[in-house]
């Protein structure tokens, strides 16, 4: 099969019209990640044989007409997601040898839909990384030039995507985990609104922030496969009881009466005015498109990086507290006492990120600093969240760019782990207020994407698709395939 | 110099619900190790707590049973420490926000005095796990069983000023959670333990001393016993110059004494803030309002009926309703019995309540039923045996099982009502002892009693004694 590969919708139809069987696709797509893998690293497993066998079930289905709209079409999973029978590693070698007994329910619910599962995309140790550098697997590299990093947590999902040797991945977003590395890699990418997706199953980092998503080719497949991702889950108390809407139908929407507000302090000192002319040029569409644009302000959203880097590293120190060398994961060889085998099995397991941010947290939960740090900062993020409700009352939606610059080279910002923070400054804002983002390509600086991000209220996954869309009409720079792997 | 003892009691029931806290786990007791316990139980990656409403409505019900305001929101929080039986490293509790506050309990003490202690909060969380040290050495063994149980702890104020009130307390909580079937209260499982917090101050002193906190106590003896080991150990500390540290002290049986575990310096901080995992708890006015309305009747409620309605003393109605499951027999009896509450009474909490203490039985388990005890008591009332006679029927009954009507027929023990069988006996002993008709005859009134002895001994104790006293006075004075 010819690159670039289509879109998830392109595929689904190519299935439904017999021009190819699932199992010739997946095939294909197999051969793709073999021969992409020394270049890119973007899996840690790939589960071929498991892949060809849902493939030919599919195939069934579809013969005994049993096939629904995504029957066959090849997906893969970031490795934060639990799959049963398959290692679940979340980047790090705590988990390096861990076989998960259970599908997290975005899993399942992907595969009732009938996608396919081709293996395990590569991520930041436990999502923690913006860059993709601290995984235990080693770094992802960007498609585009794989001596930059493609972004993170979720590199693996973005490379290989943009890579096309997938169709389309799953991904989750804590600070910008979808969106940066979807802007660096040129792909699309949703976090939905915090508690659309159930985060059973899924590795948690920092769970008041832990959003699973998508990241794609085209603002259409995205609406395709969260569907079948949505939704109340009875294992996940934090997952919201609302409809789920067909995400399809609206994508072609009017824009006609959009608002859309332009937050001034997203066009800070520190945008690189190149990817500055790509946000305006695409803010130029919309109004083409008949979108009204104005501007609005987010006064403390400046503060939403050491608000994160409180409060994330605070439920990081706890929620990684059960990686203790009893029951799964790495355990030290020969402990010879219960604190030998904690402090063994944990120094071992972790990488120097997780272990700074774990530390991290531990010190702003102690006693003493809690109120100094942990309660400030959720005071802060509720202000956070004020300015935005705010925002949104003058505007239907938030444009503006997902990352300050394009992808950075590899190793540029390891030893800087404040520079490295920064990179999600745009996009920390919308997880500590729980709400949607996406990011889409809107053009290249210095031939690497850029990012368009889109910040909607609550639950306006929909909107924001049918938003995307129909930019995605109008321009073409989410169907540029990197030349390597066209 | 005089001291004063203060104690304050952390009391954890568990809940009897069927699941866990936050899993779908039985949480039944006594299974093989790890067999109750899911991958939510042992912490595994990925997984999510659920609450189990049911263990909510039981804090509730507790909450209403002891006056306290149920919060219409209240917060689960992590509390953090290390340890393997502590999968999750982290164990879900309600710190700031509990869902039960300020509450108390009327104690009725040995000397009739009631007494009524604060309840500060009642807050739910989880158990942990067990570690397993026997018969694996160089090793130790986990059974994540109970891991996730469901707990109720219940922080009583420093109130109480002798270990008998700490455990007059202790035994008010006990009955209530049986009372409200919220916990099976078997102490043996661990099912209901408390932690103490002792100090000492001098006499008149409005300030409090340092305390130790005695933990895991699961017997109300220890209670007792501890807290009197710890209050000495504090008098002769300070007396002889030393101070009290704050820390953690183990009670050992064996040996009858505490020992100090840890300091407040080697204390774990425990790093509590809210589970991002799980909302915050909302109950609301119509939720409350069904539960209690679903309350049975209370201790100290039942309690003020007997006295009222039977004309029981206190300490007898607050003996006999101290489990549901006696008051129900106690007012079994009497209902059977129809008449003479204070008779079955008497008969409940003397003989029977003997018999099942050597036994070592619980009410419900008893030899003799209420139906059978009324029978008994029946008999008495209608003056078919003596109450002297009766009790030795009962000891059959408590032997053979059978009913008092039949052992009184296979015994012939039934009392003499015929006023002819009795005046022949009288006369027969008149005829036979002369000397002592003409002595009582002659004003020796005391002899009465003797020709009482002597007509029962005749009739081998089954003349009825009302009577007999009617027509041996008539007889004898001629």
């Amino acid at each position: 099969m010819s690159a670039p590969a289509p879109t998830v919708a392109s595929l689904a139809r190519g299935l439904a019209e017999g021009q190819f069987s699932s199992v010739e696709l997946t095939r294909a797509y197999l051969e793709r990640i073999a021969a992409a893998q020394p270049s890119l690293n973007a899996f840690i497993t790939v589960t071929g044989e498991a892949a060809l066998k849902a493939a030919a079930e599919a195939d069934a289905a579809r013969a005994a007409g049993r096939a629904g709209r995504l029957t066959g079409v090849p997906i893969a999973h970031k490795d934060i997601f639990c799959t049963e029978g398959v290692l679940t590693t979340c980047g790090s070698k705590m988990l390096g040898n861990f076989v998960s007994p259970y599908d997290a329910t975005i899993v399942s619910g992907l595969r009732a839909a009938g996608t396919v599962m081709l293996g395990k995309l590569n991520m930041d140790e436990f999502a923690m990384g913006s860059s993709n550098e601290t995984s235990y697997f080693g770094p992802v590299r960007n498609p585009w030039d794989t001596q930059m990093v493609p972004g993170g947590s979720s590199g693996g999902s973005a490379a290989s995507v943009a890579a096309r040797i997938v169709p389309a991945a799953t991904a989750t977003d804590t600070g910008g985990s979808i969106r940066q590395p979807a802007a660096l890699c040129g792909v699309t990418g949703i976090k939905p609104t915090y508690g659309r997706c159930s985060r059973y199953g899924m590795i948690a980092f920092a769970s008041s922030l832990d959003q699973a998503g998508l990241i794609t080719v085209s603002a259409e497949d995205a609406a395709l496969l969260l569907g079948p991702m949505s939704g109340f889950d009875p294992r996940d108390s934090t997952s919201v009881d609302s409809p789920v809407p067909d995400y399809t139908a609206t994508l072609g929407d009017s824009l006609q009466g959009l608002t859309i507000g332009l937050v001034r302090e997203f066009f800070d000192k520190g945008l690189d005015a190149a990817c500055e002319q790509r946000i305006r040029d695409a803010i130029a569409v919309y109004e083409k498109l008949g979108a009204k644009v104005r501007e609005v302000s987010c006064p403390n959203l400046p503060l939403s990086v050491p608000t994160y880097y409180v409060v994330a590293p605070a439920e990081c120190s706890s929620n990684l507290a059960r990686f203790d060398g009893v029951r799964f994961g790495h355990r030290c060889d020969s402990p010879k006492n219960l604190l030998d085998l904690y402090c063994r099995s944990r120094g071992e397991g972790f990488g120097a990120e997780v272990k700074r941010r774990i530390m991290t947290g531990t010190y702003v939960l102690s006693a003493g600093y809690y109120d100094a740090y942990y309660l400030k900062a959720q005071r802060v993020r509720q202000l956070i969240s004020a300015d935005f409700a705010r925002a949104f009352k003058e505007c239907d939606l938030l444009v503006g760019p997902t990352t300050p610059t394009p992808a950075f080279r590899i190793g540029a910002k390891c030893d800087d782990p404040i520079t490295m923070y920064l990179n999600d400054i745009y996009t920390i804002g919308a997880n500590l207020a729980g709400l949607p983002g996406m990011s889409i390509p809107c053009g290249f600086v210095d031939g690497l994407p850029i990012g368009l991000q889109i910040v909607g209220p609550h639950f306006s996954e929909a909107r924001m698709l049918n938003v995307a869309h129909r930019y995605q009409q109008e321009t073409d720079w989410h169907l540029k395939t990197p030349s390597a792997f066209a | 110099m005089e001291w004063e003892t203060v104690i304050g009691l952390e009391i954890h029931a568990q809940l009897a619900t069927r699941s866990k806290i936050f899993s779908g786990s039985a949480t039944a007791y006594g299974a093989e190790p790890n067999t109750q316990a899911n991958l939510v139980d042992l912490g595994y990656p990925g997984v999510l707590p659920v609450l189990n409403g049911e263990a909510v409505r039981m804090a509730v019900r507790f909450g209403l049973a002891i006056g306290a305001r149920i919060a219409p929101h209240s917060v689960f929080a992590r509390k953090n420490y290390f340890y393997p039986d502590l999968p999750k490293g982290y164990q879900i509790s309600q710190y700031e926000l509990p869902v039960v506050a300020e509450g108390s309990l009327d104690v009725v003490l040995d000397d009739g005095t009631r007494k009524r202690v604060g309840i500060t909060r009642a807050h739910l969380e989880e158990d942990a796990g067990k570690s397993l040290h026997e018969g694996m050495p160089g090793m130790s063994g986990i059974d994540l069983n109970r891991a996730g149980t469901p707990l109720i702890e219940i922080v009583s104020e420093p109130d109480m000023r002798s270990a008998k009130e700490a455990v007059a307390y202790m035994k008010k909580v006990h009955t209530l959670v049986r009372y409200l079937e919220i916990c099976d209260g078997n102490m043996q499982e661990g099912s209901f333990r408390c932690d103490a917090n002792v100090s000492v101050r001098p006499k008149g002193s409005d300030k409090f001393g340092t305390r130790a906190e005695i933990k895991n106590l699961n017997s109300f003896r220890f209670v007792e016993k501890a807290i009197n080991y710890e209050v000495e150990r504090q008098i002769e500390l300070i007396e002889s110059g030393g101070k009290v540290v704050q820390e953690t002290r183990l009670y050992d049986p064996d040996k009858g004494e505490t020992r100090s575990m840890r300091s407040k310096e080697e204390a774990n901080d425990y790093r509590y803030f809210p589970d991002p995992d799980l909302l915050p708890l909302v109950i609301d006015d119509a939720f409350v309002a069904t539960v209690k309305a679903s309350l049975p009747e209370l201790p100290d409620e039942k309690a003020a009926r007997f006295v009222r309605d039977y004309g029981l003393s206190e300490y007898d109605a607050g003996v006999l309703t101290a489990s549901r499951e006696l008051g129900a027999f106690y007012e079994e009896v009497v209902r059977r019995v129809g008449r003479d509450p204070k008779l079955c009474a008497n008969w409940v909490m003397g003989d029977l309540a003997a018999f099942l203490n050597k036994d070592n039985l619980e009410i419900e388990k008893s030899k003799v039923d209420a139906e059978a005890l009324a029978g008994l008591v029946t008999r008495i009332v209608d003056a078919t045996i003596s109450g002297k006679i009766a009790k030795d029927v009962f000891e059959a009954m408590w032997a053979t099982g059978e009913s008092a009507d039949a052992i009184i027929e296979q015994k012939g023990l039934r009392q003499i009502t015929d006023t002819g069988a009795i005046e022949t006996a009288i006369d027969e002993v008149m005829a036979k002892n002369p000397g002592q008709l003409a002595d009582y005859r002659s004003g020796k009134d005391k002899l009465f009693g003797f020709f009482v002895g002597q007509v029962m001994k005749a009739t081998g104790g089954k003349a009825n004694p009302a009577q007999l006293n009617d027509l041996l006075r008539k007889k004898l004075s001629g």
